[in-house]
Parts: C-alpha cells; structure tokens; sequence
C-alpha cells in the first residue's frame, strides 16, 4: 500500500490556503480511526491544496474546494422532483448534514448485513470497519494525489458502515438531507462485501453549500457490489466525492453515478482490481444547465489491474449548454503480469449548443503484452439528420430533442442492472430534460 | 390534396438553386408518381415539402388541403397529414422502436385535439399492423432501424406510415433495395391504405413497384423542374427507353 504518499509539496513551504482550510475544521479524536485519522491528515498536510498546474486539476479550478469556507448562501432548489426510488422497498438511512439520523431512518436491522455509523462506533476501540477506514483512500494517492480524499478521512464524522455477509432482500438507501444550506458537509461510508455476499447500495438527495464525501468499497472475492448514486445539487452548490474500491477475485463492482445541477462537482474514482476474474464498471450521466450560473462537472477516474483475466468499463455521458463544462480524465493501468485484461472506457459529451464544452483526457498505460484495451471520447452536438426524422413523424422539436438526449444517454444507463431502478432514473432524466428544454 | 405552384428552393448555404419552378397536384384518392434522372430533385422536393432545414424556398407555394405547407414546422406538417418515406432511413440508437411509433402517433394524436392511444390499444395496433409488413417481435423491440437491413428499414417506413394514417404519403425510392417479396408486402401495405381521402406521390426510379401500385399518373423530374405528365404507359416507357428521348423532347 501506498503509505507514502507520491506528491508533496517543495519541503517546508508554508501553504496558507491550507492553514486556514485546517484552521476552519474540527479535527475529531477519533476512537477506532484515530490512528487513520491522523495518517490522513499527516498525508493532507504533505500534499496540500490542489492546484491549477497539478497534472489532473488543469481542467477543473480547485480555487472552491480549497477556500477555507463555502461561500455562505442560500440554496435555490433543482427542481419540483420528488425523491427517488420511494416505491422501491429498500431500508433507508438518513444522513442530515452529513451526520446519521436515526430517527428518519428504517430499523437497521436487515438480514445478511450489519449497519453502523461511524460517528455511533467511533467510541469503540476496535472494529471491523478499522482495518478499511481510510486505507483504501489512503491506496487511491499511490500514483495522484487526492487531497480532497485524505482530508476526508481525517475530518468526517459520521457515515455509514455497512458489512455484507449475505445477500440482504432489500437494497440500502443512503439519504441526504440538508439542515443548514451554508453547510460545509463531510461524510464517509465504509462498505466491505465478504466473500460470496451481493448488495446493492443507492443514494440519493441533498446536502448544503459544500460536500465532500468518500466511500470505500472493499468487494472480497465472488461479492457483487451495485451502486446507484443519483444525489441532488442546488444549482449552486460543490461537490467533491471520492469512491475507493478493492475488487477481489471473480468479484462485481458496479457503480452509476447520475448528476444534475451543480455549480462545481468533481467525482473520483479509484477502482483496484486485485484478484483474477473480477469486474469493476463505472458510469456517468452528467447533465448540465449553465443557466442558472457556471456549471463544471469532472469525472476523474482511475483503474487498476493488477490481476488477470479483469474486466473494466468506464462509460461517461455528458450533456452540456448553456456555458457548462463537462470534464473527464479516465485512466487504466494495467500492471504486469495482468494478462488477458479486458479494459473499455468511452467519454462522450452532447453540446447542446456551441457556448459548452467538454475536455477529455483519456489515457492507457500497460504494462502486458496479452490485454485488450480501448478508449474513445467524442463531442457532438444534436444530430440534425435524426432530429429532423423524429419531427417529420410528427414529434414537437423540444420532445424530440429529449428522446435523442436518452438516446445519447443510454449506454450509461444500461449500467444500472436492476430494469425498475433504470427505468425510475429514465424518468427522472426525462423530466429535467423536458423542463430545461 | 396537395398542391405545388412553381416552388422554387436553393441550398441555404449555397448558391444552388435545386428545384427550378415545380408545378404538381395530386387530387385526393390518387397516385402519383415521380420519375427522374438522379440528382434531378426528387428528394430534395419531398424535403422541402416535409420542411427539412438547409434549404430556402425563393418562390412558390405548397399547400396541403389548403393549408400553406411552407409555414409550418415539420411535426405541424406531420399532424396536417403529410408523410414522408426516407429514402434513407434513419437509425436513432438507443431509442426503442415501440416507443418511438408510439411516441410519433400520440403525439400526432395530441396536435391534433384527439385522445392519446393506451399502451395496450397501441400494441394490438401495431403487432396487428407489423405482422402484415412481416415485421417480428423482435424488431419491434430494437433500436430505430439500428443494425436493420436496408429492406427491413423501408418495411420500418411503410409501418410508421400505416400506423401515423397520413393524408399525403410520399414515398422516397421506397422500392430500392427490397427483394421481390418485400417489394410485394411494401406494395400491399401500401395498397392497404389506399383510400379516397388518401393520397401518394412514389419516387421511384423503376416499373417494378409501379406494377403493384398502379399510379394513376405519372411525372418526370428533370433539373428541378417537371418536365412531363402522363399516364401509367409513360413508366413503361422510360423503362424501355431512358430519359433520353423524353429530355431531348424537352429542350427540343
Ligand atoms: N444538402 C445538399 N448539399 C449539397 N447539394 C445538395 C444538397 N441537397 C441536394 N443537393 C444537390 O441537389 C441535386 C438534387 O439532389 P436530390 O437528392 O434531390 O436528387 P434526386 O432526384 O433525389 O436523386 P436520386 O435519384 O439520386 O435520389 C443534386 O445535385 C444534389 O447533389
Ligand atoms: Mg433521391
């Protein structure tokens, strides 16, 4: 593991921008992640803040994320849509600014898996989550530094901890919700899948000003993970999120990641393939408005293979207008001796009009000889062809240009197995589509 | 039914002058035909009459059951009951054909002030109706014309027509590319509508679909213009001979 962290800064040169992003925060104790804890403020502190001629933060400005605080505000709601997933049975645990509420929240107790929040657990000296809290996060700095991810870990305060040991009858669903909309938001989940397990995880709604989340996924072998994250934002808001995952032999990791509004949101991705035979897919449907002021959404995604016969797919749709700005750094590394790898990775954006634009920055590096590997990114705009056939039968131009945006979208969300949940995204794309026509 | 006075278009973009002074009518209940050299216009007349961007009427008019074709949107020419059968079809990945025809009708529907269909109305439709085109299941199901052959996508054409019930069908070379026995089910969905209140205009480069769909009259195009009228004999004749002698009659 990647104890020491690559990137640091010139020895001794005193950041202030991160003095007064420490200074502003509360460091807790910790009980069982005390030790992680201060490792990861410790990398924190050797990294520091993020900056525009950092390798992967050229296209995205972390002048947002490194301000000691939000901008205070108020936040103008995304729209008129209800929650998601409500008619789907699933157990529910609610997060209000990032902290557990177990009030709003279902029994915790469903069969095949043991839930926890950190902040509840924290108090104990040992736990199962111990030997996982902040160590897949801290693996994902092995090549680039993820400042954000290390700060995380050092400063969260609660989350959810979840152990599958079975195949639980009902999905989890991890809620967030917003108190204070100045909010400056840390949660950090933990999620081990042992051997053979299966679950599937969705997460939905809102937080204040400013979040910042990391979930670490430790898929052990045979375990099949699914992951459904279709989280609000005002239009205002910035967002960071890392997921860190270990995916095992012949084990499944699957994580959709549907994105609205937003002012700023960057999501990474660390995915390790460590065992022969596994899985790992990661999507992205991204749509952005910049109407109702900037829009920049990045995806930057790493996967690993470090063991044969893996399978990795990486698909990424953006749809942007209106100014937005749509970001993708997707990478596979194929370490040797990771023969027969099989790695896709495609990053498409729709340009809704020419005042948007996408950047992409897909790479490969391989180091085996018997692998398949490809990438591809495009820019387009609206097909006139196919928009002009769907008019001629008699589809208004605004409803057509929707279907062909589902259309555009499709791919990434053949990523979501479950029909029911695909089909209830489908609908929700749908109706921001046809509002921000 | 419909009704061409003189329609002049050029390229937008471009200073090309497509269609040169058009004249034609085609009375409810007939069909009609076009014929006509390649690059002649034929397609770019059944754009402009659908409403296709690019291209700038300078002069003329089009109407349809008096109704000035010109003025409206494509979806609104579609709703006043014009088709037009692709001489390429299009493919829409990712967007189901079922929800696509079923999307075209009720929106048509709506345009129009009548009762959308329900899912279950619409589906005894459609497999009713696809199963005279020997269109299956399965593509019902599949991507818009994705990974369908070229005769498979003219089928695809002739069930949006009959399921959207236009008033004016043009029909763009729907016949090229189909095998003998799809060129006779094209023929008989097509016949299939045929009605008094209906009426086609067939671009067509050959006899063959003319003898399943006996046209009434038939037109040659030539250099954006239509230089000839007549009766049925008149493919027969440019299947014998060529455009040679008709074009010679012309400038002559
Ligand atoms: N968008 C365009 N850009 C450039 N040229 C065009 C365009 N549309 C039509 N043309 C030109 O206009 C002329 C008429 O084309 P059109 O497709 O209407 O002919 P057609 O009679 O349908 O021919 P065919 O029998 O080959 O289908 C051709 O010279 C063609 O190249
Ligand atoms: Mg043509």
């Amino acid at each position: 593991m990647a104890e020491t962290a690559v990137l640091t800064r010139e020895a001794g040169a005193a950041d202030p921008g991160l003095a007064a992003r420490l200074g502003a925060l509360d460091l807790p104790a910790g009980g069982f992640t005390a030790a992680a804890r201060k490792a990861a403020l410790a990398r924190f502190e050797k990294m520091g803040l993020p900056r525009g001629r950092d390798e992967y933060w050229r296209y995205t400005d972390p002048a947002a994320f490194n301000a000691a605080v939000p901008a205070p505000l108020q936040i103008a709601d995304s729209g008129p849509d209800g929650p998601l997933f409500e008619d789907i049975d699933r157990l529910r645990l609610v997060f209000v600014d990032g902290i557990f509420d177990a009030e709003a929240s279902d029994d915790p107790a469903l069969e095949g898996v043991q839930i926890d929040t950190l902040a509840a657990a924290e108090g104990q000296a040992d736990h199962w989550a111990a030997p996982v809290y902040g160590t897949l996060e801290a693996a994902g700095h092995d090549r680039v530094a993820r400042p954000f991810g290390a700060l995380n870990t050092a400063v969260a305060r609660d989350g959810a901890l979840i152990r599958v040991s079975g195949r639980p009858a009902r999905p989890i669903h991890l809620i967030h919700r917003r108190a204070d909309d100045g909010a400056d938001v840390y949660f950090h989940h933990v999620i081990v899948v042992e051997p053979g397990a299966e679950v599937t995880v969705l997460e939905t709604g809102m937080t204040g000003a400013r979040s910042n989340y990391v979930i670490e996924v430790d898929v052990m072998e045979g375990a099949r993970f699914h992951h459904i994250s279709a989280k609000r934002a005002g239009y205002q808001k910035l967002g960071w999120g890392g997921i860190f995952a270990r995916v095992a032999a012949k084990a499944l990791f699957k994580s959709f990641n549907l994105s609205l509004n937003g002012t700023l949101m960057r999501h990474e991705a660390v995915i390790d393939i460590v065992g022969d035979d596994a899985v790992a897919h990661i999507a992205g449907a991204v749509l952005g408005d910049g109407k109702n002021g900037d829009f920049v959404h990045d995806d930057t995604v790493f996967i690993t293979h470090g063991a044969e016969r893996g399978e990795s797919r990486q698909v990424y749709k953006k749809v942007l207008k209106n100014g937005a700005k749509g970001v993708f750094q997707g990478k596979i590394l194929v370490k040797p001796g990771a023969q027969k790898t099989d790695g896709y990775q495609i990053s498409q954006a729709l340009l809704l009009d020419e005042n948007s634009q996408f950047l992409g920055k897909p790479e490969l590096e391989i180091y085996a000889d018997d692998v398949k590997c490809s990438h591809g990114s495009t820019t387009g705009a609206i097909d006139e062809t196919v928009l002009f056939y769907l008019r001629s039968r008699g589809v208004p131009k605004g409803r057509a240009i929707v279907l062909m945006v589902l259309s555009f979208l499709a791919d990434a969300l053949a990523e979501v197995e479950d029909e029911a949940l695909r089909e209830q995204i489908s609908e929700r794309l749908d109706a921001w589509l046809t509002r921000h026509a | 039914m419909l009704k061409i006075d003189n329609l002049h278009a050029k390229l937008e973009d471009e200073d090309k002058q497509i269609l040169k002074g058009v004249n034609l009518e085609v009375p409810a209940g007939q069909v009609h035909a076009i014929m006509g050299p390649n690059g002649s216009g034929k397609s770019t007349l059944s754009y402009v009459l659908s409403g296709r961007d690019g291209y700038e009427v300078t002069e003329g008019s089009a109407s349809l059951n008096g109704d000035d074709l010109l003025a409206l949107e494509p979806e609104e020419r579609a709703a006043a009951g014009l088709f037009l059968a692709f001489q390429y079809p299009v493919e829409i990945p990712g967007v189901g054909n079922l929800t696509f025809l079923r999307t075209a009708v009720n929106a048509q529907r709506k345009a129009r002030g009548e009762e959308e269909l329900s899912a279950a109305e619409f589906l005894k439709v459609v497999r009713e109706k696809a199963k005279s085109l020997d269109i299956d299941a399965e593509m019902l199901k599949r991507p818009v014309n994705v990974g369908f052959s070229g005769g498979e996508k003219k089928r695809n054409e002739i069930l949006q027509m009959a399921m959207l019930e236009p008033k004016m069908c043009i029909m763009d070379e729907t016949d090229s590319g189909l095998d003998v026995d799809a060129m006779r089910l094209v023929a008989k969905g097509v016949n299939a509508l045929r009605a008094p209140d209906r009426s086609f205009l067939v671009i067509t480069h050959y006899q063959r679909l003319l003898d399943h769909i006996q046209p009434d009259v038939v037109h040659i195009m030539a250099d954006g213009r239509i230089i000839r009228t007549g009766g049925p004999e008149l493919a027969l004749e440019v299947e014998k001979n060529g455009y040679a002698d008709i074009l010679a009659a012309e400038v002559g």
